[in-house]
């Protein structure tokens, strides 16, 4: 045997050897763009995480003699302060913790209930797929941002009510995703072969219709983060979200385009973090939708 | 046709229903009344109060009467804003908010469609690069960030449009306000033309019309377009909604006098009754436009036309 066909056999048994997920991984780290926002996303997300430790001023510290000044380095306010006197690097990156948390457990939520609530849609068909989708159709007819501002207004301006009310209006598309993808396939013969071996309904929905619909739910995760972020710095924007003295994007943007005239950098810090971010999860979701299914390139 | 638009227009009712019903009783459990700051005064005066706002009676009476109401139009009076009903409240902000969404949902549409076939007719080259690259920026930006960038950059800086205001309808105090509205939605559609123009592209019915000796323009125009248009019309249902949405920033931003700046108003000062009034407003308008692209869609596909 030459080493020439030693070597494409070798060649071949490594392709054989990689699973689905080490290709799709191996074409993202090809996506310049998707490694660079990766690596973005996991700074912005070290410096929400150590931000008490980042800068000398606390995030609610009002100095009195320094009301809305730009980027000082001597008194290390970088960004400046806000119109209260409160240094602007520390309360932007509270501002990331507020809305990284938020579009994270947000989304968990949504990805929660949006794949079990289509996955056994899917799964059951029929009469109760009808049922579950057409509920799914009249949510998703509501004016949703309007709902989630007239549960702020009712029942106060609560965090967690906050990201409670964001999933629970987010798991639609989630649900209609995993539902299409279980239908494709629940005929499929490794499905017959569990329900051959006696594996409960729980069981294959949970063992084997999930980990199959993974990869559309992945890629929807990611453009949903952002999706989650925008509408929690909207409603915070608009003074009905997160309340003083914790603070999150949106409020910040809110305050900085009040002051814009005389104080821009309150503006513009706040909003490039966000913007920033916001690029970061949508190249990422572009990246990981290429990545894993080859055939939408 | 007229069968299947009827059977829309029914299974809408449900839905508003619906709407209504969750809506009202979720405003019902809110924690404290709407004349909490009142609540120094007499119990006597109190109790005047509830009672020229029905609060006093039963709830299922009052839920059938703000139902009564809605059928004729009704919202209710407005709980902060005295004199005004919400009715006349939404009236005199529509004038306002219809123009904005109404351009915006134009240009969106003109601008998105004509940047997403000129990207795909010349698919990877500079021109469709740079257009891509200005769909992502708009669909990755919201419009509260876009919003006062524009204003800072044209409006402060450059001086050359308004801050912000009405100015009795002026159209330069239009520009900014459609501008950022408009968007994130021809981002989209940009997008969306694109992709369903480079797919339709390589059909086979493109080949054929290619093949019989069609100019590429006449291609393009008379069978292409029709094809790839038919995500866009399904996407306006979604964008008609995020507009609207949108316009309840952008009027904030701009001190618009419309009806999504008397929604955040009302919002913040808990004002029950414009707030569910505006958001029933919208619903109803949202499911009726719906209704309307759903019907186009089946003018434009024979194969929903048949189903």
């Amino acid at each position: 045997m030459s080493t020439v066909t030693r070597d494409a056999l070798a060649g071949m048994a490594e392709v054989k050897g990689r699973s689905l997920w080490q290709d799709a991984w191996r074409r993202l780290l090809h996506n310049k763009a998707a490694v660079v926002s990766m690596v973005i996303l996991a700074v912005m997300a070290l410096l929400a995480l150590f931000a008490p430790w980042l800068s000398p001023h606390p995030y609610d510290e009002v100095y009195w003699e320094r009301i809305a000044i730009g980027p000082d380095f001597a008194n290390a306010h970088w960004f400046g302060t806000d119109g209260n006197g409160r240094d602007l690097f520390v309360r932007t990156l509270y501002g990331a913790r507020v809305s990284l948390m938020v579009g994270v457990l947000a989304t968990g939520v949504s990805l929660i209930i949006g794949v079990a609530w289509g996955a056994c849609a899917g799964f059951f068909g029929g009469r109760i797929d009808n049922v579950m989708m057409r509920i799914v159709d009249i949510l998703y007819s509501l004016p949703f941002m309007f709902f989630v501002i007239l549960l702020m207004v009712i029942f106060g301006r609560n965090i967690f009510l906050i990201f409670i009310a964001l999933g629970a209006v987010e798991w639609l598309t989630m649900a209609r995703i995993v539902r299409g993808q279980t239908l494709s396939i629940k005929r499929r013969e490794f499905i017959e072969a569990a329900h051959a071996c006696g594996v409960s309904t729980a069981g294959i929905i949970v063992g084997h219709i999930v980990p199959n619909v993974l990869g559309p739910v992945i890629v929807y995760v990611t453009l949903t983060i952002p999706q989650v972020i925008i509408t929690e710095s909207f409603i915070s924007f608009l003074g009905l979200g997160v309340q003083e003295p914790l603070t999150s994007w949106g409020v910040l943007i809110s305050e900085g385009a009040r002051q814009m005239e005389t104080a821009p950098w309150m503006l513009i810090f706040p909003a490039s973090f966000l913007a920033i971010t916001l690029f970061a999860f949508n190249f990422i979701g572009d990246g990981l939708r290429d990545a894993l299914d080859p055939k939408e390139r | 046709m007229w069968h299947y638009a009827f059977k829309r227009l029914l299974s809408a009712i449900p839905t508003m229903f619906v709407i209504v019903t969750l809506a009202f009783f979720m405003m019902r459990l809110a924690p404290g009344g709407p004349f909490d700051k009142e609540r120094a005064l007499p119990p006597e005066i109190e109790q005047n109060i509830l009672a020229a706002y029905d609060l006093d009676k039963p709830l299922w009476y009052q839920y059938l009467k703000y139902l009564g109401g809605l059928l004729q139009g009704d919202f209710g009076p407005s709980y902060r804003i005295r004199d005004f009903s919400v009715s006349e409240l939404i009236a005199q902000g529509f004038p306002a908010s219809l123009q904005l969404g109404a351009t915006a949902m134009i240009i969106a549409v003109a601008v998105g469609v004509s940047l997403g076939t000129v990207a795909a007719l010349r698919q990877n080259s500079k021109v469709d690069y740079a257009v891509m690259t200005v769909a992502m920026t708009g669909i990755a930006l919201p419009n509260f960030v876009i919003a006062p960038l524009l204003t800072l950059v044209f409006g402060v800086y450059l001086s050359w449009l308004p801050v912000a205001g009405w100015g009795e309808g002026a159209i330069a105090n239009k520009i900014l306000p459609v501008i950022a509205l408009a968007l994130p939605q021809v981002a989209y559609i940009a997008r969306m033309t694109r992709g369903s123009m480079v797919e339709v592209l390589n059909a086979n019915y493109i080949r054929t019309a290619r093949a019989k000796g069609l100019s590429e323009r006449l291609v393009v125009v008379r069978h292409a377009i029709k094809g790839a248009l038919l995500p866009v019309v399904s996407y306006l249902g979604p964008a008609t909604a995020a507009i609207i949405t949108g316009s309840v920033v952008v009027e904030t931003i701009f001190s618009i006098p419309g009806i999504g700046r008397y929604f955040v108003l009302g919002a913040l000062n808990r004002d029950y009754t414009l707030v569910l009034g505006v958001m029933v407003f919208y619903a109803v308008l949202i499911i009726l436009l719906n209704l309307a692209v759903d019907l186009i869609y089946g003018l434009l596909d024979p194969k929903v036309r048949q189903h």
